[in-house]
Formats: structure tokens, sequence, C-alpha cells
């Protein structure tokens, strides 16, 4: 395999590969600075690392669990699939994974703010919950397109004492979300710690937020072992900024096992309404590090479309970018029609109402599994709940 | 000696300092962004910045947004803008001009081309609000010569270290920042641009230009007491769009433009 262990990237200016860095002005340089110090800090540090998994434990419910569907496998006819059960965990998402860890983070830094960006509502939700339970004032900016489809996240954000901030500007979703939070940072930043929850922007957030969704991966590496005696033929995860994927990518990556992304394909990679990124994007700059991205040939960020807010993203983690090209990942994508089949089928055959987010991805196992043997292991991560999307998915299936 | 180095000599010997303007290039149509940008060369601009529209201005507040949008809005792209400044070199030979641009334009444009092409185009240097010089030696390393100036930023949030470290590759000026957030936000505080030109001072012989949040000749006055040079952009772009429709726009932004160089000739 390849040697792609922590001790190789990213180098020690946030770089994986030509990938990643610092790509913001010079008022957050010192910022970022800073926070990465205090992370890596608290990576060594005994106390922080106990007083997280003990959290992640006791507050978000972890483990949670490895759900072998097997009415779907069957139905299927070919690879066993298993749930990576993230829609348990406290919120009904990964998210809280990072939130969680940041939070922790900010308190050890004295910070008693903080503020994030979302984009289905699921960051958004994890990080108003971790800032009520740790007693700190909460703002988070989110698109107006996304309040609409969202509406319940948004209803939660408040009940839990947040602040949310439409931001009208671009097409209201997720990266304009993101470009409101930074320029609100630019002016706070003294006081103010940035809850990023994606494995994007600039280092040391896509490092960090990695290492706090990796227990995702890690959990299910000795669920599968302890269940199946044997590692997964391979791991399926969709990938908007690329988080949850991240997560459950990471523990296995010097292993043998096949590692397949789902962009959205929007109404259609060739119409192009989509954010498959990394199937169709090319390199540049966005929100702070190189990575893939939707871009014309002027470098201006083009508009994404996804029928789920949280794929609905134009860049993605600069840690994807070196994985697609080292051929280590794989990254397919699946039109919205296709990620709703998938959200029907989970509902009937195994009484599991999936994210629209995660609905890409089991998509996407409904291709791979018939492909496969029944002795073929398929983890797919589910990894949030869908009662946020039953407006959208109405509109759709007229349930 | 090149025409940076030149603005700051000339001024000095004439007890002035520097009005430093910029503009959306491009904002409202590439016609009218080029009258305007004339008449505020003719007016008493000394140094010109040439803004490079961007779809996602994440360090611009309102008024840049709207004014990057609306360039465009009107088909204006990095190859236009330095199109644009082998026009403005028509009429201005000597003004510097400072092509202000986020990076991902110039990246996609290509770092070298990019070099060559502004260059040829008459521009004396580029100023890249989210290239931090962490990461700008992909750029510069692709640079051929030293006739093209990467203006560096200092912020109020940078320590006194980092400071000297971003003084010592600096050229053709320092862009001090004069305060947290984005540009044409309220709440200027000479007292702490002071400060920080002191300690920017103690560690560099190059000049020094305050931006952000300037926009009244007596903002002007208070800021080139102390400075070599006071950036003035959101002022500028909001008379603009408060005057997209009046045909009088060109000489109502020569007007201000005058009222503000007016402020920065000494006064002692």
């Amino acid at each position: 395999m390849l040697n792609l262990k922590s001790e190789t990237y990213p180098d020690s200016r946030g770089h994986f590969g030509p990938y990643g860095g610092r790509y913001v002005g010079e008022t957050l340089m010192p910022a970022l600075l800073e926070l990465e110090k205090a992370f890596f800090d608290i990576a060594q540090d005994p106390s922080f690392q106990y007083e997280f998994h003990d959290m992640l434990h006791h507050y978000v419910g972890r483990p949670t669990p490895l759900f072998h569907a097997k009415r779907l496998s069957t139905h299927l006819g070919g690879a066993a699939i298993y749930l990576k059960r993230e829609d348990l965990a406290h919120t009904g998402a990964h998210k809280i994974n990072n939130t969680l860890g940041q939070a922790l983070l900010a308190r050890w830094m004295g910070k008693k703010k903080v503020i994030a960006e979302t984009g289905a509502g699921q960051h958004g939700v994890a990080t108003a919950t971790v800032a009520a339970l740790f007693g700190m004032e909460c703002r988070v900016f989110m698109g107006t397109e996304d309040i609409q489809r969202q509406a319940a996240n948004v209803q939660r954000m408040r009940l839990l004492g947040a602040e949310v901030i439409p931001v009208s500007s671009g097409t209201g979703t997720l990266k304009d979300a993101m470009n409101e939070a930074m320029r609100y940072w630019s002016g706070v930043v003294q006081d103010t710690f940035y809850v990023i929850g994606s494995v994007a922007g600039p280092h040391p957030y896509p490092v960090m937020v990695r290492d706090f969704q990796k227990v995702i991966g890690e959990e299910a590496r000795s669920q599968i072992l302890n269940e199946t005696g044997r590692l997964p033929k391979m791991l399926i995860a969709c990938v908007g900024g690329g988080s949850n994927s991240m997560g459950l990518f990471y523990p296995f990556i010097e292993d043998s096992v096949e590692m397949v992304g789902v962009e959205a394909a929007g109404k259609g990679v060739h119409t192009g309404k989509h954010a498959a990124t990394l199937g169709s994007g090319t390199v540049g700059v966005l929100h702070g590090s190189k990575s893939y991205v939707l871009q014309d040939e002027n470098g201006q960020i083009m508009e994404a479309h996804s029928i789920s807010a949280g794929l609905d993203y134009p860049g993605v983690g600069p840690e994807h970018s070196m994985l697609k090209d080292r051929g280590r990942a794989r990254y397919a994508s699946i039109e919205d029609g296709q990620a709703l089949e998938a959200f029907r089928k989970l509902c009937l055959f195994e009484g599991i109402i999936p994210a629209l987010e995660s609905s890409h991805a089991l998509a996407q196992a409904l291709i791979e599994a018939p492909r496969m043997s029944p002795d073929d292991v398929i983890i797919v991560n589910l990894s949030g709940r869908g009662d946020k999307d039953l407006g959208i998915v109405n509109q759709h299936l007229k349930f | 000696m090149n025409r940076i180095a030149e603005t700051f000599k000339r001024l000095k010997q004439k007890k002035e300092k520097a009005l430093v303007g910029f503009v959306s290039a491009g904002d409202p149509n590439i016609s009218d962004s080029l009258r305007l940008i004339k008449a505020m060369c003719e007016a008493g601009v000394d140094i010109l910045e040439l803004g490079v529209p961007f779809s996602d201005p994440t360090s611009d507040g309102p008024v840049i947004q709207r004014s990057s949008g609306r360039a465009l809005k009107s088909g204006v792209n990095l190859k236009a803008v330095i199109a644009m400044t082998r026009k403005i070199r028509e009429f201005s030979e000597q003004t510097p001009i400072i092509l202000f641009s986020y990076y991902n334009p110039i990246y996609a444009y290509g770092n070298k081309s990019f070099y060559n092409d502004a260059i040829a185009a008459g521009a004396d240097g580029v100023l890249i609000v989210d290239l931090p010089p962490e990461e700008s030696d992909e750029m510069t390393s692709e640079w051929t010569g030293n006739d093209f100036s990467l203006i560096r930023l200092i912020a109020p949030t940078t320590q006194q270290e980092r400071m000297a470290h971003i003084a010592a590759s600096a050229s053709g000026f320092l862009y001090l920042i004069s305060k947290v957030g984005v540009t044409g936000s309220d709440g200027l505080d000479t007292g702490d641009i002071s400060e920080h030109i002191k300690r920017l001072r103690s560690v560099t012989q190059i000049p020094i230009c305050v931006g952000f949040g300037i926009s009244t000749p007596q903002d002007v006055a208070a800021v080139a007491a102390v400075a070599d040079g006071v950036v003035i952009g959101s002022a500028f772009e909001r008379l603009i769009e408060e005057n997209l429709e009046n045909p009088a726009l060109v000489s109502v932004l020569a007007e201000k433009v005058k009222a503000c160089k007016a402020a920065t000739v000494e006064t002692s």
C-alpha cells in the first residue's frame, strides 16, 4: 500500500501534496497559527483526549452501531451491506464529533464565542448544541435557500440559543454562508473561534476536522473485524466538503480496502447543475485552501447544485484531492433522482430514514453491491438521519 | 527607478503623502470604468489599485462585493483587467498601477503568464489579499525578474516578529490594514494606526500605506499625518454606486478625489 499515514502529510504548512495550505487574508493568519499550535498541543495532551473521548461516549452516544442491512443486501443479491449508524449520534449526524472536539479546543484556548457556517443545518445544529453545552455564544451563518429547505434545523438552532444569520448573496447556499462567516470572523478574530464543519478551509482545519472525525473509521474497523473477522472490501461515503468520508476512510488508508467517495451529480453532470467537484472540477483556491473546485476558465467559482444542501458546495477538502490524484480513493457521483430512490429503499427495507446526503452513498452501494460476491462486505457511512429532509422528499416522492 | 519608488520620491519632495485609489476594474462596464479611472488620475490619485473582480471576495465588505459583482456581470475577468491596464497607460504614463486581486483568478490565468502579461501591459505590481508569505513562493518562483512588486499586507493582528519577516520580503510599499474586519468597515482609530506604524517603522524603511475604512478627507488627513500613503476604495465605490444613473458621475468622483488629495498635503 501507499505510505499515506500522518507522518508524511500534511506537511508543516498544511499541504496534502500540492493541495491545502493557508490562503487567507493577513488579518486571519495569526489566528490560524495560534489555532494550529493549540491543536497540536491538545493532540498530545492526555487529559484533553480523555475528556473528548469520554464526552463522545456519554454525550454523543458513541460508539455508534455498525448494522448489517440484511434485507437490503438480500434484495440486491450481492455484497453484504453494513451501515455505520452516524444517524444515531446525538443531533442526528456525524457533525457532532467534530464540533465537540472544536468546542473543547475553543474552551481550552479561552474563547467564549463561536461561529459556524452551515448548509444542511446539521453542522449548525451540532455547533449550537456544543455551544449550549459549554455556555458559549453562538452565531451560525446559513444561506437563505438552505434556510428554506432545511427549516427544521433552523428551528433547532434557535431553540439551542444560537443566532442564525441569513446569507442572501450568491445562491444563498453553503459557499455563500462560508464567505460570510469568513468575513465576519475577520472582524472578531481576537475573541471568536470559527468552527468549520468540513475537512475544507485553511490549515489546520482539514487535518483537525479529520482527526476529530476519524473515530467513525476507527470504530467501524474494529466493529467489522469483531463481527466478520476480516476487513471490508469497500467503504462508501458521500462527499460534499468531505468530513464524514474522511472520518471513515482515514483509519483504513493503509489497508487493502477500496474507498469510494460519492459526490452529488445534481440534475446530471452534463447539465452543469451539479456538485461533482472531484469528478469535473479543476484545481483552484477557495475558502483558504487549494483543492479541486468548480470554476470557469477565468477562475470564477461556479454555483453548485444538489437536492441535498449538505453536498451543494463547489469545493472539496484538500485531502480528498490528494487521494483522488494518487488513486487511493475513487470518486463517483449520484444524481438527485438516484439519491431519492435510495432514500425510499432504505426506509422500506430497513426501517431507517436516511439524510439525503447519506442517500447518495447508499445509491452508490445499490450500484456496487450487485456486482460483488455475497462474501464481500461494503461499509456505507450513514452520516445522518433524514427527518430534516421530509419537506424536500415529500415534494418529489409525494408520500 | 520604477514608477512606485519614483512616485514616493516625488511626493516626498513636494511634502505630500500618496493618495492610493482603488476601483473595481470594469465597474460598471469597461468603457465607463476607463473614463472614471482617467478622471481619478487627473484629479490627483498618485497610485492606482485596479481591483480584479472575483466571485467570492471574502475580505471585502458589501460595497466592494457589489462593485465586483457589477464588473463580473459586464463580463470583466483578469484578461480584461490586463487589457484595461494597457489602455490606462495610453493616458497615464507615470501613475503606478497595482493589480488588486484574490489568488484564484491569477492561479487560473497561470502565474508565469500573469507576470509576463501584467508587466507587458504596464502594471507595476500586484497585491493578493489571500496569498500570505507562507504560500507566495509558488507564484514568485515563476517570476523571472525583480521589476514587479508583490505588495505585502500587515494586519493589526500581525505580531512583531511576523511583521519583520513580512517586511523583509516586501517591495514597492507595505499595505497596513487599519483595523480588523473587511474593507469598508466603520470605526477608524488613528491612535491604533499610529501605534502599528511605529512598530512597523522599527523593522522597515519601505513606504507604508494604510487602507480599510478610510472615507473622508478628515480621515485622510489624520492618517496621512503618520503614514506615507492612504488607500481609499469603498468610499470611491460607494460614490460610483450612488451615482450610476447620474450623468455627472465622472465629475462627482473627481471632486471627491481632489478633496482627498488635498488632505494628503503636509500642513506644518
